[in-house]
This record gives structure tokens, C-alpha cells and sequence, in this order.
């Protein structure tokens, strides 16, 4: 499924990399516990849904090779924290549904979780 | 080569940073992005345990031909137990840190998983000093 497709789904918005809406998404892993998403191997085409938007949700999947987001609750995304995603070439949506609607949504869609 | 950086405790917007340079630089000099990974997963951590728990702390990057021999000294409160605080789930970090995404007793687990060798020596009210090291082959 397309991030295009996937921001469609959750009635969400572009907060950054809207050039690579093309890009193929393969499977989810839902977590707040940066911790936990850094035990995270194999995460190509992953997109890492999360109800925390801060710095260290945007560094956390610097360090682990994540290039997608998708931020649920409509919390806020500062422009410290888009800009270091942009540096780090990813993509964040966000939308206003809460993490369960969302992941919901998404694995009724077809999408797989990670584990 | 060496590096030496400068971690502030409870600076969590720098949080990261010094993980992030160096990630760069391994990335740079052509290291497989497996170990690029690992590494700096290992040491994210443990940049985030100095900003979490400690008041200061130095970070040096030793960088060889075939390793990444990487110190983390800090000047903090010290772990009383280390076998302990290795334990999956044991946890002493504050609500702050806990907003953060951290501190549900994961990090040296973590950091573990994460190092080919891996050595931990603190005293209590002094601090705490973490060297590890991964190979490139």
C-alpha cells in the first residue's frame, strides 16, 4: 500500500515529504516506547505509527533506519521536529483519529504488523 | 581518529545528537548499514541514559580500522546494582523521562543486544562509565 493510500485511509495530512507519497509500505509496528521501537531489526518500508510527537520520536527512527511516521491525535509536530525529519529524508502524516482507529483502520486495509 | 563529545543531563532537545554525528561519520567512511544500526542504537541509548540520569557526561568515539571503540563517562548518581538495572523492565527514570519514550527498562538491554563487547563499571554518587565496542567485520 502507497503512503498516499495509507494518508487517504486515515483522512490525514502531509506534515513532511510529500514527494515520496509513492513509496510502498510493507508493514506497521504501533508503539509511544521509543525503547521499544529501537529493538526493531528489520524495518525496511515500515512506517511507525505513534502517539509520540516529540524530538526523540523523530531520532529515535533516525537511529533505527525509519522513514515514515504516521502521528496519531493530531498532536503537534514543532518545526524543530520536522526539520530534522526532513534531514533525514522522512515522511510524517499525521491524523486526527486516535491509535487504535488508526491501526484499525490500517490492518483491516491489508496492512501486516511487524511481529 | 578521535572524538570527544559533551552530553548535558536533562538536555533532552540535544538528546540524540552526538548518535546522529556519528552515524554520519560511519555512514561516510562506507561501514555496512547493519552495523551503522547497531551501533548507533547502542549508543542513542546510552547517550539518552547520561541526559536522563546523569549531570554531565563525555562521549568518546575511538574509530579503527576494523572497530568503534565508544566511552561513556558520566558524572551522575551511579548504579547501585548493574546486574540489576541489566534486568529487562527495572526502571528508576523520572516521569520526564518517561514522556520522552523512554525508561521502561529496556536501554541496557538494549545496549547490550547491541555491542559485540559491552563492559559497565559505576560508583555510587560518582557515576557511571559504559565502554563498548563493535566490529566492522
Amino acid at each position: 500500500m502507497t503512503l498516499k493510500e495509507i494518508k487517504d485511509l486515515v483522512q490525514g495530512e502531509i506534515i513532511c515529504g510529500e514527494d515520496n507519497l509513492d513509496q510502498q509500505i510493507e508493514c506497521v509496528f504501533a508503539s509511544d516506547l521509543m525503547s521499544d521501537v529501537l529493538t526493531l531489526r528489520d524495518v525496511d518500508n515500515l512506517l511507525l505509527l505513534t502517539g509520540l510527537s516529540n524530538l526523540q520520536s523523530i531520532r529515535t527512527c533516525e537511529m533505527s533506519d525509519i522513514c515514515y511516521m504516521l502521528v496519531v491525535r493530531g498532536k503537534a509536530v514543532t518545526d524543530e521536529m520536522k526539520e530534522l525529519a526532513e534531514d533525514n529524508d522522512m515522511v510524517i502524516i499525521r491524523t486526527k483519529f486516535s491509535m487504535y482507529k488508526t491501526a484499525g483502520i490500517l490492518y483491516g486495509a491489508g496492512l501486516p504488523a511487524v511481529y | 581518529m578521535n572524538f570527544v563529545y559533551h552530553v548535558e543531563g536533562g538536555d533532552f532537545t540535544n538528546a540524540g545528537s552526538t548518535s546522529s554525528q556519528v552515524k554520519r561519520m560511519l555512514k561516510k567512511i562506507g561501514v555496512s548499514p547493519e552495523i551503522v544500526k547497531k551501533t548507533v542504537v547502542a549508543l542513542y541509548e546510552a547517550e539518552v541514559n547520561i541526559v536522563a540520569h546523569a549531570y554531565r557526561g563525555d562521549i568518546t568515539v575511538d574509530l579503527e580500522e576494523d572497530h568503534i571503540k565508544i566511552v561513556l563517562d558520566d558524572e551522575g548518581p551511579g548504579i547501585p546494582d548493574i546486574d540489576r538495572a541489566m534486568q529487562k523492565g527495572y526502571s528508576t527514570a523520572s516521569q520526564k523521562v518517561r514522556e520522552m519514550g523512554f525508561g521502561a527498562g529496556m536501554g541496557l538491554p538494549n545496549i547490550k543486544n547491541n555491542s559485540d563487547s559491552l563492559n559497565i563499571t559505576s560508583e555510587v554518587g560518582k557515576g557511571t562509565r559504559i565502554e563498548l565496542i563493535n566490529y566492522f567485520q
